[in-house]
Formats: C-alpha cells, sequence, structure tokens
C-alpha cells in the first residue's frame, strides 16, 4: 500500500500529507493500517504513533511543540492538541465558529 | 558570461534596474506623490514613501540607503514641509551620490496641482538623463539576493523554501551575497543555525539575535505567525521556523547584519530585523514588504519570496521573483507565480530540479526579464518606524580580519 504521508525524519512522530486525504481512507504507517477518523488537508500532518500529553511532537527531526493531550496514532496533529514552546499560535474561527486550522473537522460532520 | 549588463553608478556598485523614484516624505505628500508616478504608466517611476510626520533616524538612514540603492538612476521627494523627516540630509545623500535628486515643497510650490506639475516635468528630465547611464558587463559575484516567506504554509518547509536554499548555496558558491532574515522566524533554530556561523563569536551574535526576537514578540503577545499559517497545517512557531530556516541552504554564515548594512563581501548573512532596545513602535515588521524592502536598504538587487498560502506582491526598486510551494495554490494562482516547487510536492521535479531554475531565473531577471509581479505592476513598499544599534565587531569576521 502506497502511502500519501511524508516521514521527513526518522526521529519524528509526525508524518505529513503529501495531498489532501479524505476521512475514511485506510493508511498504512510501519505495517499497521489505520482508518482516518477526519479530512487531512495538504501538508497537515498525523501522528506516526502514539503521543502522550506533555510528549515532545517533532518534525524535521526537531522539536515543534508539546502535545496539550494524548494523541492517537494516525490522529490529526495541530494546534487542538499541540501548543508552542515559545508563543501561543493564533489561529481564526470560521464563519460558524469552527477553529478554521482544524479544518478536518468539516470532513468528520 | 552570464549577459548581465549593469547599470553603473558612480560608487561603482552595479543595478539591474534602472527606476526613477518618487518619495513622499509624510503621508500628507502621498497624494501628490502619487499623482506624480501615474503620469509615467509606461516608464519605470515608482512611488515609495515614510508615513510618519515624527522623525526616525532608521527610517531616515532607509530612505537614504533606497534612493542611492544602485537599481535608482534618480530620486524626487515630495514633502509636505512641516514634517519632521530631514530632506535636507536625504537630498544631500542622493547627490552625493552623483545621482539627479530634487525636493519640491508643497506648501511652497502653490499647492497639489502645481507641485504635479512641476514633479511631472521633473521626471521627464530625469528619465532622459538616466537613460544615458553606461553598462557594463556583471557577474553573479556582484549580485546582492534577498529570500523571505509569505503567506507560509505546510509544504514551505519542504518544497519551496530547501528549493530556494539550494539556490543560494549554487549563488553562494558563485560569490554572490545571500540574505535570509526575520528572526522572528527563526526561533527554535538557534542552536542548528549557530553551527554553521563562520567563528565562534559571530556564534553567540547568532544565538544573541534569535533570543532577542523570542523576547520581543513574547512581549507582545503574537508570534510571526499568521492565522493563515495555521490553516495552512502549520501548529506553531517552531514549526513554521524549521521550515523557513532551510531557505538558508547549507552554506557557511558569514556574518549578521542590520537593515541597511551593505553585505561587505559574497557569502551568507543573517539579517537582524528585530528592533534593539525596549519594546517600542509596534510589531517589527506589520508585514512581508517591510522585509523586503530592508533587504533592498542593504543592498539586495532582487529577492526570492516563497509562499504557500499564496501571496501575489512584488516590490519597489528590486525585482521579486514568487516561489510557489503548494501545487494546488499554484494551479490557482499561477499568472502570480515564477516557480512551481509544488512539483515536489507531487513527484514531478526533484529538490535539485527547483534549485537551479530558481538560479538560472535570477541570473535572468538579473539581465532584464521581467517576473510575473513586475509584469503585473505590483510595486509594493512599507517603510515604518524602528530603532537599532549598529552591529558588533563579531558580525563581520571576515571583513574586521
Amino acid at each position: 500500500m502506497t502511502t500519501p504521508f511524508l516521514l521527513l525524519s526518522d526521529e519524528d512522530n509526525v508524518l505529513v500529507a503529501m495531498r489532501h486525504v479524505k476521512a475514511g481512507s485506510s493508511i498504512d504507517i510501519e505495517g499497521i493500517t489505520v482508518s482516518l477518523a477526519l479530512d487531512i488537508p495538504l501538508a497537515h500532518k498525523i501522528a506516526r504513533r502514539d503521543i502522550a500529553e506533555g510528549e515532545t511532537v517533532r518534525k524535521y527531526g526537531m522539536p515543534i511543540g508539546v502535545a496539550t493531550a494524548a494523541i492517537a496514532q494516525g490522529e490529526h496533529v495541530h494546534v487542538h492538541n499541540i501548543r508552542s514552546a515559545y508563543t501561543p499560535t493564533y489561529a481564526l474561527q470560521d464563519a460558524d465558529g469552527r477553529d478554521s486550522a482544524v479544518n478536518a473537522k468539516v470532513g468528520a460532520a | 558570461m552570464t549577459g548581465i549588463m549593469g547599470y553603473l553608478r558612480q560608487d561603482g556598485r552595479k543595478g539591474i534596474r534602472n527606476t526613477v523614484v518618487v518619495a513622499y516624505l509624510v503621508e500628507c505628500a502621498n497624494f501628490v506623490a502619487t499623482k506624480i508616478v501615474a503620469g509615467f504608466p509606461d516608464d519605470d517611476v515608482q512611488l515609495i514613501g515614510f508615513p510618519g510626520c515624527f522623525p526616525n533616524e532608521y527610517a531616515q538612514a532607509m530612505m537614504e540607503k533606497i534612493c542611492t540603492h544602485p537599481n535608482v538612476g534618480a530620486a524626487l521627494f515630495i514633502s509636505l514641509g512641516c514634517e519632521s523627516f530631514d530632506k535636507v540630509r536625504a537630498t544631500k545623500a542622493v547627490a552625493d551620490s552623483g545621482r539627479p535628486v530634487k525636493t519640491m515643497v508643497i506648501q511652497k510650490s502653490g499647492g497639489t496641482r502645481s507641485t504635479v506639475d512641476m514633479g511631472r516635468d521633473w521626471v521627464r528630465g530625469a528619465l532622459a538623463e538616466v537613460a544615458g547611464t553606461k553598462r557594463v558587463p556583471m557577474a553573479v559575484s556582484e549580485l546582492i539576493i534577498g529570500t523571505i516567506c509569505g503567506g507560509s504554509d505546510g509544504t514551505s518547509g519542504i518544497s519551496g523554501n530547501p528549493a530556494a536554499g539550494k539556490a543560494f548555496d549554487l549563488l553562494v558558491a558563485e560569490g554572490a551575497a545571500c540574505i535570509f532574515e526575520e528572526t522572528g522566524e527563526l526561533i527554535g533554530c538557534e542552536e542548528i543555525m549557530a553551527e554553521r556561523a563562520a567563528t565562534p563569536e559571530l556564534a553567540d551574535e547568532l544565538r544573541a539575535s534569535v533570543a532577542k526576537a523570542a523576547r520581543y514578540y513574547d512581549t507582545l503577545g503574537y508570534g510571526s505567525f499568521a492565522a493563515g499559517n495555521a490553516t495552512g497545517g502549520l501548529s506553531t512557531i517552531e514549526e513554521k521556523s524549521l521550515g523557513a530556516y532551510v531557505k538558508s541552504g547549507d552554506s557557511k554564515i558569514s556574518g549578521l547584519i542590520k537593515p541597511g548594512d551593505v553585505p561587505p563581501s559574497g557569502g551568507l548573512y543573517l539579517m537582524d530585523v528585530v528592533p534593539d532596545g525596549e519594546v517600542r513602535f509596534g510589531f517589527p515588521n506589520i508585514s512581508d514588504n517591510a522585509e523586503i524592502v530592508e533587504m533592498i536598504a542593504s543592498g539586495a538587487h532582487l529577492t526570492l519570496f516563497v509562499t504557500g498560502r499564496g501571496s501575489v506582491v512584488g516590490s519597489a526598486i528590486s525585482p521579486v521573483i514568487k516561489i510557489c510551494a503548494n501545487p494546488d495554490t499554484y494551479r490557482n494562482l499561477s499568472d502570480d507565480m515564477d516557480v512551481n516547487a509544488g512539483a515536489i510536492i507531487e513527484g514531478t521535479a526533484s529538490l535539485m530540479e527547483v534549485g537551479q531554475e530558481i538560479h538560472d531565473l535570477v541570473i535572468a531577471v538579473a539581465a532584464g526579464q521581467q517576473t510575473k509581479s513586475e509584469a503585473l505592476g505590483h510595486r509594493e513598499f512599507i517603510l515604518t518606524y524602528k530603532t537599532f544599534d549598529p552591529i558588533g565587531p563579531a558580525c563581520l569576521p571576515r571583513s574586521a580580519a
């Protein structure tokens, strides 16, 4: 099974979508088949493996933030479940009150 | 041979364009300056300016550097008359550089209509004069190239920025001076960046510049991170930073400069754009064009602009090459984009191929080819208030040696 998700560094615990991947898609994460609960837009991230609350999130082999909740393998990793170790991230709400950054929720509706 | 024929200026620097600038020295003179420029739709006459009425050494120095930039052939200053900008000092700086310069004061020139008429007359004469500027062969090693990213998304750090980094590596190897910037978007990268410094003392300066940016943005309460960055998949400033950092390529870092400092020789330079001292005047750079203007003040002949969400801006004075990291954005905005780095995401081009394409386009644009934003008429310009201390002795180790 080819995967639309890219691993940037062996040390990473996230994978990056190289195209928009629809909710319900079965994807292979290093031999384990995971069904995506939500749409994952191009260049958004999913968990490569289970990430514990408080664990450092790594991309490019470097820390990009800290998990604010437990994140399951295959789950969308974004502003709703990780935070910066420096300054808070600013995101806007859509007109319907949804966080526009976490537009994967659209696919779940 | 590169085929680049530069415009030779009296200080020995060479330009790739031959622009007549009309600069308003306070917002109150903007309308008149804009009207003067509007009289020349088919000539290289460009509007720049500074909106504030209060004096500011940074803005004064930036204006003088920009009006004596090698891409500029002549300058017309439009003053209302009562603003605090030192027009006498600015006029002398341009005159001393050997360029035609004129200052018109609206309050002494009979108001809007007559100043517009006088301004257009002067510009007509200046265009004829700069048309005679001597052209001479120009080597890649005489180019200064800046890079920024704007409207970044999760593709920027995977395709567009690393491809720009490959182009920078090629240009630095050919002796060009390349500038990367926005220390607020290098937060989280300070250690890996410091390892590339030419000297340990410069490494300390690089770390300190990022620490200053982190403090500054922390006080302001917002990182250098727009809402659209998050929509595009970036979750934190450090994630954005790591993507932005790769624009710098793999070359050794030769020095740290501040806006207006011209790189003393070829190599790779970090520009520290965050003001010194206590936080004042607001955000360091209110939007992308303020950063482009600062690199132009440091002599950048052209700028590589990497975008994922899809910026359409160009710049006054120096052409902007737009590199689109996101293949969907490229399809949507292809009339505005010079390079499709989204091909890397889709697997139809390699990083090295796109890096080479960017490098070759830099040479072609330097030789006169118009970029997409240039042809569309984009000439954005922003200059605001800042405060800087001069760079320390460890910042330019080679020139100090």
